[in-house]
């Protein structure tokens, strides 16, 4: 572990926060101006924060750097344990810059108590900054519950006309979930010290710690009996927050009720909770329960994949849409993780960050017709291209990325996965495949009924089209979509250290056969870009 | 006996003492409302947590007193200590509400000082007769605060059904003692530890003795099926007094049940420990199913806290050290929690029974923001999401239900504090989500008491602090264990 710069990485988990309590404390509710200043300039600064770690983040370092490392309840073994490898800079990164565009985002469409929807959405960025930054069991499970609060109140008080009900059924789901994970933690924990008793299970006796990189390195030694339990806790937690078919029924009310920032922030980082938790603890910590669990996880991916496109081509309204397509991607991911190769890891984890990005702008884009309109009905819209012209090309690039479309970063993440999937089954990789039909299918489908045809609809004949504040809310993430499509190495660069970490460790309970086809494979596919998966092999 | 032995009693002569004082005080100085009177029993109590620190507690190991009646320990001293805070909190919440109500302070704060001698001898009670004797004080005394608004029915209604059942519960617990007492030939506790560990009992009267005794204090406790006077009586109490008997009795009942069940009849967890673990799984679910119909706040916060009872069986159902701390942890975060909750409950009551009504805290984040942040902390708590105390109680809990292997009781409990989330956030519902001012009749106003804030403001601090840094509390609970073996 490398404490160097430690200091940075807390005061970029913390910073939103203060920033909430210095609103709350300092600026009255009726000065809304001032408080969208604050709130903005807070996102802001976070933002600018956070990219010295994408420089200071050396992939030939300590596993995780920027490590802070202080005793926090020793009588019972929890640390305050902070650092990240390339793998969570990444997301950390995709959280600040989703952070500070939900902040911009909101001006016009949040008109009502604003103080605190400002308060609540900075504070929500801190609890998902803890949750990648955490390293300590303890303190990550107290991140990964806190970020509820927030969101249950974003999606409360200014959510669409089913708030309520979306917004408990949210908090309900999702708390079950990570209680159960809770229980596994335990377990875990109580297997590296003392044993459980009841079951005379024998414990290793070793001090008690939460600490996951300790734990890391007493994975192998978790009998399987154990491992399977325990990966059914975690797995519960993650694949409600993923959300994985059958766990995904709160994903489209949460997202159709939340507020423009809330959906955004929601499917552009709350969901990677999920796939997070699979790859940063499920895999390296349940290597054997991991390995006999592929097939299981990969029928539910699949499922998720047909199942969420299909729904997503049948809905009428644009948001839901949407919504149902996060379900088909995240199963991507997850397909990818638990393909359980190099090339599936990183097309994965590269996914996670393509899907923050293109699902993330199209919620913008979504919200800002809205706005307008306050109608997200697909057959409410027709020919809004001739109208809204810059609006148009924003949505046909987005869409493009969504689908990907080559020379943009879907491509890439999707190609990845294929192959990770080809390596382990080519029935996984033709439902995977299958999928990403079906994505073009109702993407190009409602890009069609939105833009082209007639301007039938009276009301949409003076929309306006988008002003300087919402095109500088999607241009980054279209830069971005850019960036990742054309040049990935430097994003391949930051993640291989993790992906090689969970590989070795995963491998520890995979068969000799496998393990040498699946890195085959991915000679062959690897087109030079990544000198060190090479030297790795 | 000498002299010497009555130095470590000092705290409860004490207390004694000021409880008669105030008592009398409340004569003449009952015209002027109730704050000095208050003020002077606070004082009291803290006077008797300095005689605590300075004679009471015990400097090397666990000490005998009084003819080896009561145990000087660091347990003891943990609930005598969270039973001072309790009372002084209850105390600050009550002085405003009397005024209000029209009752005099002087006989209610002195007896809540008596409920407190009685509660200092049972959690240092060594012997079942002294056990017995502090439960009875400390429940007499209750079950008049319960009553204590003579002229309402509901008061009268829930201190007869209180009474009535209380005293039933007594006579099986008395009954259960009596049977140990026949078969073990003692009343001390260590007495009868040591004639229990090594010897194989099939003794049917000793086991029917034990299970009588954990009858009784699963009365004391609330927990199902002994909790239907719970409801009535939380409702039908002066709410101060309501805040006051669902955490201090409550903790002082675990730390009776803990020294009998974790302490003098560990040796027979065989025999016992399913029985609690039903009535701890029973417990969790009713108390949680139950609240989450109900409309009016206190007689939900009644059934939650009979929930909370559920949990913290938890801690003995695994009789293991870490469960032992556990429920000691659980009972202080617990405390701060629900008194703070009860608290704002009071500040609403402004009207009649208005603040009782869950639509009675609509809008509340508009108008007092700040109690509305409050609020919400508690609620937080009381379900169990961190960054607040009861995270961390509850974590323990489990920590120690599934390191003894008990998970599917862990999992009940986590499923039931997910169910238990709705609940309370029904009211949080009505403070941020609802407005309060389209409901027709002109929104409760919160009263603006000075000494009830306080005593809110420190319960979220503390609810708060513990949550964010609880290894003092941990260190301190944890200190409290070496006392179960004597």
């Amino acid at each position: 572990m490398d404490t160097q710069y430690g200091w940075l990485l807390n005061l970029i988990c913390y910073l939103p926060l203060a920033g909430a309590l210095l609103i709350i404390f300092f600026i009255k509710k009726e000065n809304t101006g001032a408080v969208k200043l604050a709130a903005v300039s807070i996102a802001a600064i976070d933002f600018v924060l956070s990219l010295p770690l994408w420089f200071l983040y050396r992939t030939d370092g300590a596993e995780f750097q920027f490590a802070t490392q202080m005793e926090w309840i020793p009588s019972v073994g929890a640390q305050y344990l902070f650092g990240v490898d390339g793998f969570a800079i990444l997301l950390i990164l995709l959280t600040t810059l989703l952070g500070f565009i939900s902040v911009y985002s909101s001006f016009t469409a949040i008109t009502d108590r604003e103080k605190e929807y400002y308060v609540f959405l900075l504070m929500l960025q801190t609890g998902m900054m803890g949750v990648f930054c955490a390293l300590d069991f303890v303190l990550f499970y107290v991140f990964w519950e806190v970020m509820l609060v927030p969101m249950y109140f974003l999606i409360g008080v200014w959510g669409g006309p089913r708030k309520l009900y979306a917004a408990i059924k949210f908090f309900l789901y999702t708390l079950v979930g990570s209680v159960l994970m809770l229980v596994g933690i335990l377990a875990l924990y109580f297997f590296n010290a003392g044993g459980l008793k009841a079951i005379g299970l024998p414990g290793l006796g070793n001090d008690p710690t939460f600490s996951i990189p300790h734990l890391y390195t007493i994975a192998p030694q978790v009998p399987p009996e154990l491992q399977f339990w325990i990966f059914l806790a975690f797995f519960v937690g993650f694949a409600i927050k993923v959300p994985m078919f059958p766990f995904h029924t709160w994903l489209p009310d949460a997202h159709v009720e939340a507020p423009t920032a809330g959906s955004v922030i929601l499917a552009g980082v709350l969901l990677k909770m999920g796939t997070y938790g699979f790859v940063r603890l499920s895999l390296p910590l349940l290597p054997d329960a991991t390995v006999k669990a592929v097939p299981w996880v990969g029928l539910l991916s699949i499922i998720a994949i047909v199942y969420g496109a299909l729904v997503a081509m049948a809905q009428k309204d644009m948001k839901k849409l949407v919504a149902y397509s996060s379900v088909s991607h995240m199963g991507f991911i997850t397909i990818g993780i638990f393909a359980l190769n190099d090339p599936g890891l990183r097309g994965a984890i590269l996914q996670m960050l393509n899907h923050g990005v293109s699902t993330g702008a199209l919620f913008l884009l979504v919200g800002i017709v809205y706005e307008r309109r306050h109608n997200r009905l697909i057959a409410e819209y027709g020919g809004i291209a001739k109208v809204m012209p810059i609006y148009a090309t924003f949505f046909l690039i987005i869409t493009m990325s969504s689908i990907g479309l080559p020379t943009l970063n879907g491509f890439i993440g999707e190609f990845l996965i294929l192959i990770g999937a080809f390596n382990h089954s080519w029935v996984w990789a033709l439902f995977a495949a299958s999928g990403i039909v079906l994505g073009a299918a109702y993407m190009l489908w409602l890009y069609q009924r939105v833009f082209f045809g007639e301007l039938s609809n009276e009301k949409n004949k003076d929309l306006k089209d988008l002003n300087l504040r919402e095109q500088w809310t999607i241009i980054p993430l279209i830069v971005l979509a850019f960036w990742i499509g054309l040049y990935p190495k430097p994003f391949f660069d930051r993640m291989q250290p993790t992906v090689d970490n969970v590989m070795k460790r995963v491998s520890v309970a995979m068969p000799e056969a496998d393990l040498g086809f699946s890195y085959g494979g991915e000679s062959e596919t690897d087109h030079a870009e990544n000198p060190q998966t090479k030297h790795g092999e | 006996m000498s002299l010497a032995d009555f130095v470590p009693f000092l705290p409860e002569i004490f207390l004694a003492v000021a409880g008669l004082a105030v008592l009398l005080l409340g004569i003449p100085m009952g015209s002027r409302g109730s704050r000095p009177i208050i003020a002077i029993s606070i004082g009291a109590l803290a006077a008797t947590a300095v005689l605590i620190f300075l004679v009471g507690r015990p400097t090397a190991g666990p000490q005998l007193i009084l003819g080896d009646m009561l145990v000087i320990d660091q347990f003891a001293v943990f609930f005598k200590v969270l039973v001072l805070i309790a009372s002084a909190l209850a105390l600050l919440m009550a002085s405003g509400y009397l005024d209000r109500a029209g009752y005099s302070s002087g006989e209610f704060a002195a007896l809540i000082l008596f409920a407190d001698l009685g509660m200092f001898v049972m959690v240092s009670g060594a012997n079942l007769a002294s056990l017995y004797v502090g439960l009875e004080l400390m429940a007499l005394s209750v079950y008049v605060l319960v009553g204590y608004f003579k002229l309402e029915v509901k008061s009268n209604e829930g201190a007869v059904k209180y009474f009535v059942l209380g005293a039933a519960s007594s006579a099986v617990l008395l009954y259960g003692i009596s049977l140990i007492y026949g078969t073990t030939g003692s009343l001390d506790l260590e007495t009868i530890r040591s004639s229990l560990t090594g010897v194989p009992h099939q003794n049917v009267l000793l086991m029917l003795g034990i299970v009588l005794v954990a009858f009784g204090m699963l009365f004391k406790v609330a927990a199902v099926p002994f909790h239907v006077w719970t409801p009535d009586a939380y409702e039908g109490a002066p709410t101060p007094v309501t805040a006051f008997i669902s955490v201090a009795p409550k903790a002082v009942a675990f730390a009776m049940f803990l020294r009998l069940f974790a302490g003098t009849f560990a040796s027979e967890v065989d025999h016992w420990w399913m029985l609690l673990w039903i009535a701890s799984a029973a417990t969790m679910i009713y108390g949680n199913v139950a609240a989450l119909t109900q409309d009016n706040v206190k007689r939900m916060l009644a059934y939650s806290s009979i929930a909370h009872a559920g949990y913290a069986l938890m801690g003995l159902v695994a009789a293991s050290d870490n469960g032992t701390w556990a429920v000691l942890m659980y009972m202080g975060v617990y405390t701060f929690m629900n008194l703070g909750a009860f608290g704002f409950v009071i500040l609403l009551e402004s009207k009649g029974y208005a603040g009782e009504r869950i639509e009675d805290f609509a809008g509340l984040a508009r108008r007092h923001p700040a109690a509305a942040a409050g609020m919400l902390i508690f609620m937080l708590g009381l379900a169990g999401i961190p960054p607040t105390a009861g995270f961390m109680g509850k974590l323990y809990l489990w920590a120690a239900t599934v390191e003894a292997g008990y998970v599917v009781l862990a999992v009940i409990s986590v499923i039931m504090s997910a169910v238990s989330l709705y609940y309370y956030f029904r009211i949080v519902v009505q403070m941020y989500l609802k407005d309060g001012e389209a409901e027709g009749e002109a929104a409760p106003q919160m009263l603006n008491d000075r000494w009830t804030g306080t005593a809110i403001a420190v319960c979220a601090v503390l609810t708060l602090v513990i949550g964010l840094w609880p290894a003092p509390l941990v260190g301190w609970a944890k200190s409290g264990l070496s006392a179960l073996g004597f």
